[in-house]
């Protein structure tokens, strides 16, 4: 084993660490933006939206997040520049980059699978509550702004937690578009000192620290929520 | 734009051929690491449960490890350090260095990965096995062998069936991962065939497609092995 690499790395290991964050981040904020209506859709909304959603957590689930990355980066990435006077607007210099492309396929993917856990939180909120919040004379959007948001999101917590770990082991993924974060620096070590092991240990004990973080963090958060002891 | 019928005919020129050769290496390497990790996830939880204290550390340092990281450097990781050390005891035997084929490397691999996983799954449904069955076969004079084949997996099995579902359905995604490395499954045959045409929409989408496939016709599959496990259990309400 030699470290001597360690000390010329370890600032771009630290950006690194703030890439992988960032997109984590970023994700986990549009993904769970778009899978609270994908739920609630399911439980009460009309059937082709119900239907629309259902097929949409489908294919996410079904699919390896390799592929949909790809598909995304390489896939879509080729038809833009072919759309005539995309070149010309604002978002022309946003298309260039790999990390939105890779925000946008993590997005979608922590739609698809918390959409689904969703559903079940939206279900799972006694149908008692939700009659008496209604005839207290709250309008439909206050009922699930006050009750059936919390409540449900309250009841899946841990379950949104640990889906939260599994997308941060996944963002080494982005690595394969050019997004450099941790997994990412950890390969140009690799390429640049041709040491194997070293490079991967070190990635895999940040992932570690990163993973006992994010859990001690949420088990914090969960244990600040209320509670009703039966 | 090319014909896609063309672009996906199944012999060259067209790619069909082989994006189909890539779906038959990725379901060989999922079946094979989810058998190996079936097996380690079985060892696992037995030693989990009934083994000793070094045993029991070693198993959970193991499973916290495993989880903890992300599959793609443990991939890696996994497949330099088996090949290194299957090369060091070649060598020691006086043999010569091989190159692990790709697919027994996947497979050990990905094995590995699902083994941690499935350790939990099985540790879970062993623990909801009633305890007086176990001792009832006990009193009955079974060895732990007979009780444990026709006793405690045949009540453990449905308990398991979800998690072990669920574990099937992600190694067949976690196979993608090993395009990264080089192996030639179905991710890397799309890869190489988005990029020889520079159809890359068309091919992620035909892939995404096959494995969708794949999806739907296992859960169909264990929706059905539940089913018939599950005979005899009370029905839920």
């Amino acid at each position: 084993m030699q470290w001597y690499w360690l000390p010329d790395y370890l600032p771009r290991f630290l950006e690194g660490i703030l890439v992988t964050l960032e997109l984590l981040g970023l994700s986990i904020f549009f993904g769970m933006a778009l899978a609270i209506p994908i739920g609630l859709v399911q439980v009460t909304g009309p059937w082709p939206l119900a239907w629309a959603a259902r097929l949409f957590c489908t294919v996410i689930r079904g699919t390896p997040l390799l592929i949909q990355i790809w598909l995304i980066y390489y896939g879509l990435g080729s038809l833009f520049p072919s759309i005539p006077g995309i070149r010309e607007t604002m978002i022309w210099p946003l298309l260039r980059e790999a990390f939105p492309y890779a925000v946008v396929a993590f997005s979608l993917s922590v739609a698809g699978y918390e959409g689904e856990v969703m559903r079940g939180a939206f279900r799972g909120v006694p149908r008692g509550e939700l009659e008496a919040a209604r005839a207290m004379g709250m309008s439909p959007f206050t009922v699930l702004r006050r009750i059936w948001l919390p409540r449900a999101l309250q009841n899946v917590f841990p379950t949104l937690a640990g889906e939260f770990i599994l997308t941060l082991k996944s963002t080494p993924l982005a690595a394969t578009i050019t997004v450099y974060e941790v997994y990412g620096i950890g390969s140009i070590v690799r390429q640049e000192t041709y040491r194997i092991y070293e490079p991967l240990l070190f990635v895999a004990l940040i992932y570690l620290l990163l993973t006992f973080v994010m859990v001690i963090g949420f088990r914090l958060l969960e244990r600040r929520m209320p509670r009703r002891t039966a | 734009m090319d014909n896609f019928s063309d672009l996906l005919a199944l012999s060259p020129p067209g790619w069909g051929g082989n994006l189909l050769m890539g779906l038959l290496h990725t379901v060989q390497i999922a079946a094979g690491a989810y058998g190996l990790g079936l097996l380690i996830g079985l060892m696992g939880a037995l030693g989990k449960i009934h083994g000793g204290p070094v045993l029991r550390w070693g198993l959970e340092i193991y499973t916290t490890v495993i989880r903890a990281v992300p599959e793609l450097v443990l991939i890696l990781l996994l497949y330099y350090a088996g090949t290194d050390l299957l090369n060091a005891l070649r060598e020691s035997l006086g043999l010569e260095r091989v190159d692990i084929n790709g697919l027994w490397a996947g497979i050990y691999v990905i094995g590995l990965v699902q083994g941690a996983y499935s350790t939990e799954v099985f540790r879970g449904a062993f623990q909801a096995v009633p305890h007086g069955q176990v001792e009832a076969a006990r009193a009955m004079g079974l060895r732990p062998l007979t009780v444990l084949r026709r006793i405690t997996l045949p009540i453990m099995l449905p308990y398991a069936l979800p998690g072990l579902s669920n574990l099937w359905l992600i190694t067949t995604k976690d196979t993608a991962l090993l395009a990264v490395v080089g192996f030639s499954e179905l991710a890397l045959e799309t890869k190489q065939a988005a990029g020889a045409t520079r159809e890359y929409f068309m091919f992620y989408m035909v892939a995404g497609g096959l494995y969708l496939a794949l999806t739907l016709v296992s859960s169909l599959g264990f929706g059905l092995l539940e089913r018939r496990l599950r005979r005899g259990q009370p029905t839920q309400m």
